[in-house]
C-alpha cells in the first residue's frame, strides 16, 4: 500500500433536535464515531442504505458540515479546526461531485461560468485566453464539445450536467475526490458511461476517490477497498474483493444477498432482514444493529462491539468475532 | 464579469439564456406589454413632456378660470387659469422620480439587509427581521407621515419616507428566497471550491432572487406614487405651486361640485400610471417564474 492521504479519526456529526424539551439538548447521530483511512491512488467505497450517514460522512471530510467530534487529516494536515479562510488552499486538494447534477449546478450560470468559477476563485489562470483555454480543455476531458460552454445546465440530460459537475471538480487539479452517489440519479447505461469516465480519470490523474453509493454493483465495480456503513457506524471495512467474497458481519451478509443476479434461473439464498433502518435520533443500545441482526446475542443488546481484524486489513465491526464470546459459546 | 465574453463557434444555434426565455414568455402576456408601452410612454414624458407641452406650468390666466376641456385646454383650466394638460404632462417627471428615488433606495437596503439576515442568521438575522416587523406593524402612510413630521415637508423627505416604508418588503422577500437557496446543492458546491462568502452572495444568492425582487420592484413603483401623491395631498410632500399629481388632486377638490374635472384628471393620471406598474409587475411575475412554461 502506498501512503496515507486521508485519515479521519472517531469522526462524530450531531445534529441538535428542535423541541426536545427544556434543560436537555437531544440530538441525532448522523455519524457516529467513524474511523478509516485512504491510501494515495485507491478507490474507497462507501455503502449503506438511506439515512445511514454516509453523505454526511463525505461532507464532513471536505468541511461542508462542521464534525461535532474527531478528526480529518488530510496529507498529513489536521484540518478539523480550520476555518472557511484555512480551507480555501486546502479545497483544491479535495473536490467533491454531488448527488444531484440537477441541482448542483447554479440554473443562473453558463457552463463555462461554472466550471471557470474554480479557476477563478483560487486564481489558477494567467489571463482571459488561458482561462477560456482551460475550461474548453476540462470539457474535453470530461467528453463534452466546446460549444456546450455557452449553454446553461438546463439543456443538458443528468449524464450530461454530471460530467460538467466533475469537470468543476478537476478545475483545481485535486489528489481526492469525493464522489456522493455521483451515479445514482442517472439511468443504467448513462451511469456506466460515468462510472468508466471516473475510471479514466483516476488513471489520467493519478485521482483517488472516496466514492459513497448505495448500489452495490456500481461500487464492486469501482472500488479497491468498501466500508458498510449502518447508523452512521461501520460494521465492515476491508478490501472489495474480500467483502465481496466472504462477507463476514451479518449486515454485510444480508445487504450482499440483495442484490440481483442477472440469471433468472438462479435460486438463491436471501437474507432477508426484518423491519427498517431505526432512528438515529434514538439508536439501539449496544450494538446498532441488533434490532434486526438475525444472529443477535444477549451482549449485542448492552455493549457495542469492538473492532475485529478477520484478515489482513478486514476488519467487522461484530460479537460474533470477538474470540472470548466464541470461546464462551463452544465451550 | 470579466469571463462574460462568450467563446465563439461557428454554425451554433440560438442560446436559451434566462434573460432571452423571459422576454419570449413576456411577450406572450398582452395586458403587461400594453403596460409596459404606456411605462415607456411616461418615462419618455417624463424627459422631455416640459418640452411639448402647449403652456407653462405656471402661466397664470385669469380670464380663463376653471375652464371647461376644450381643443384649447384638453384638461380644461384650474383657480388660476393655469393649463391642467400641462401641469399634469410636467408631473409625470415628479412622480416617477419619487416613485424611481424611493423604491430603488429602498430596494438596494431592503436586498442587502435580507441577503445578510438569511445568510447569516443568528443574532444578525433577530435583529433585522424584528426592526422590520416594528416598521410593518404601521401602516405605510401613517408611518409616512410620521417621518415626514419629523423631517419636515417636502420631496426629498417624502422619497426618503417612501424609502423607509418599502425596504422591510425587499429585505423580507430576499431574506426568504436567501434561506432556501443558501442550502441548496449548488451553493454547497460553490462552498466546496472555496468561494467566499460575498462572492457566494452576490454570484449564486442573488441572481436567483433577482426575479423576486423585479416583480417586488415595479409593484412598489405603483404604491409609492401613490403614497407619495397622497403626502403632497395632505399638504406634506410637494408644495404648491409644484404640479405634483397629489397636489393638483388636493387643490381641485374645493371645486369638485362646480368643476370636477380638476379632480378627475390628477386622479386618472395616478391611476392609470399605478395601474400600469401593477399590471407590468404581475406579467413580470408570470413572466420570471420558472414553473409556469408558456
Amino acid at each position: 500500500m502506498g501512503e496515507t492521504l486521508l485519515k479521519v479519526e472517531d469522526m462524530k456529526i450531531y445534529y441538535p433536535v428542535a423541541g426536545a424539551g427544556f434543560g436537555k439538548k437531544e440530538y441525532v447521530k448522523a455519524v457516529d464515531g467513524v474511523s478509516f483511512e485512504v491510501q494515495k491512488g485507491e478507490v474507497f467505497g462507501i455503502v449503506g442504505e438511506s439515512g445511514c450517514g454516509k453523505s454526511t460522512l463525505g461532507r464532513g471530510i471536505c468541511k461542508l458540515e462542521q464534525p461535532t467530534s474527531g478528526k480529518v487529516i488530510l496529507d498529513g494536515e489536521d484540518i478539523t479546526g480550520y476555518s472557511n479562510k484555512q480551507m480555501r488552499p486546502i479545497r483544491k486538494k479535495v473536490q467533491m461531485v454531488f448527488q444531484d447534477p440537477y441541482a448542483s449546478l447554479n440554473p443562473r450560470m453558463s457552463v463555462f461560468d461554472i466550471i471557470a468559477e474554480p479557476l477563478i476563485v483560487h486564481k489558477l489562470y494567467k489571463d482571459k485566453a488561458d482561462l477560456e483555454k482551460k475550461v474548453l480543455d476540462l470539457l474535453k476531458r470530461v467528453g463534452l464539445d466546446d460549444y456546450h460552454a455557452n449553454r446553461y445546465p438546463h439543456e443538458f440530460s443528468g449524464g450530461q450536467r454530471q460530467r460538467i459537475g466533475i469537470a468543476r471538480a478537476l478545475a483545481v487539479e485535486p489528489q481526492l475526490i469525493i464522489a456522493d452517489e455521483p451515479v445514482s440519479a442517472l439511468d443504467v447505461s448513462i451511469q456506466a458511461q460515468v462510472l468508466n469516465l471516473m475510471n479514466e480519470l483516476k488513471k489520467d490523474l493519478n485521482l483517488t476517490y472516496i466514492f459513497v453509493a448505495h448500489d452495490l454493483s456500481v461500487v464492486e465495480y469501482i472500488s479497491d477497498r468498501l466500508g458498510v456503513m449502518y447508523l452512521g457506524n461501520f460494521v465492515e471495512v476491508g478490501d472489495k474483493s474480500k467483502i465481496y467474497k466472504n462477507p463476514m458481519h451479518p449486515y454485510t451478509q444480508a445487504l450482499l444477498s440483495a442484490v440481483p443476479v442477472p440469471d433468472p434461473t438462479a435460486k438463491r439464498e436471501r437474507i432477508l432482514l426484518e423491519g427498517s433502518i431505526p432512528s438515529a435520533h434514538k439508536p439501539p443500545t449496544g450494538c446498532k444493529f441488533h434490532t434486526r441482526c438475525p444472529k443477535c446475542m444477549e451482549c449485542c443488546k448492552t455493549q457495542a462491539p469492538e473492532r475485529y481484524e478477520v484478515d489482513d486489513g478486514h476488519y467487522v465491526y461484530c460479537h460474533l468475532y470477538d474470540d472470548k464470546i466464541k470461546k464462551q459459546k463452544e465451550g | 464579469m470579466k469571463n462574460k465574453k462568450k467563446v465563439q463557434m461557428e454554425g451554433q444555434e440560438k442560446i436559451k439564456t434566462p434573460v432571452s426565455e423571459m422576454i419570449r414568455k413576456f411577450k406572450k402576456q398582452k395586458t403587461a406589454v400594453v403596460a409596459l408601452c404606456f411605462i415607456i410612454f411616461l418615462i419618455f414624458l417624463a424627459f422631455f413632456g416640459n418640452r411639448l407641452v402647449p403652456y407653462g406650468i405656471n402661466e397664470y390666466d385669469y380670464n380663463a378660470i376653471l375652464q371647461r376641456p376644450s381643443l384649447k385646454h384638453l384638461f380644461g383650466t384650474d383657480e388660476f387659469g393655469r393649463d391642467l394638460f400641462s401641469r399634469i404632462i410636467c408631473g409625470t417627471r415628479i412622480s416617477l422620480a419619487v416613485g424611481f428615488g424611493a423604491v430603488t433606495v429602498g430596494a438596494v437596503c431592503g436586498t442587502i439587509l435580507g441577503l445578510l439576515a438569511g445568510y447569516y442568521g443568528g443574532i444578525l438575522d433577530s435583529i433585522i427581521m424584528r426592526i422590520c416587523d416594528v416598521l410593518f406593524a404601521f401602516p405605510g402612510i401613517i408611518l409616512a407621515i410620521a417621518i415626514v413630521a419629523i423631517l419636515g415637508s417636502g420631496m426629498t423627505n417624502v422619497v426618503i419616507a417612501v424609502a423607509v416604508f418599502s425596504t422591510p418588503t425587499f429585505a423580507r422577500l430576499v431574506r426568504s428566497k436567501t434561506l432556501s437557496l443558501k442550502n441548496s446543492v449548488f451553493v454547497m458546491a460553490a462552498r466546496n471550491i472555496g468561494v467566499s462568502d460575498a462572492r457566494i452572495l452576490f454570484r449564486h444568492i442573488l441572481p436567483g432572487a433577482i426575479p423576486d425582487i423585479i416583480v417586488q420592484y415595479t409593484m412598489s413603483f405603483g404604491s409609492s406614487i401613490l403614497t407619495a401623491s397622497s403626502l403632497s395631498f395632505l399638504g406634506m410632500g410637494a408644495q404648491p405651486p409644484t404640479p405634483e399629481w397629489g397636489l393638483l388632486l388636493s387643490n381641485g377638490r374645493n371645486y369638485m361640485a362646480s368643476a370636477m374635472y380638476v379632480t378627475i384628471f390628477p386622479g386618472l393620471a395616478i391611476f392609470l400610471t399605478v395601474l400600469s406598474f401593477n399590471l407590468l409587475g404581475d406579467g413580470l411575475r408570470d413572466a420570471l417564474d420558472p414553473k409556469l412554461s408558456d
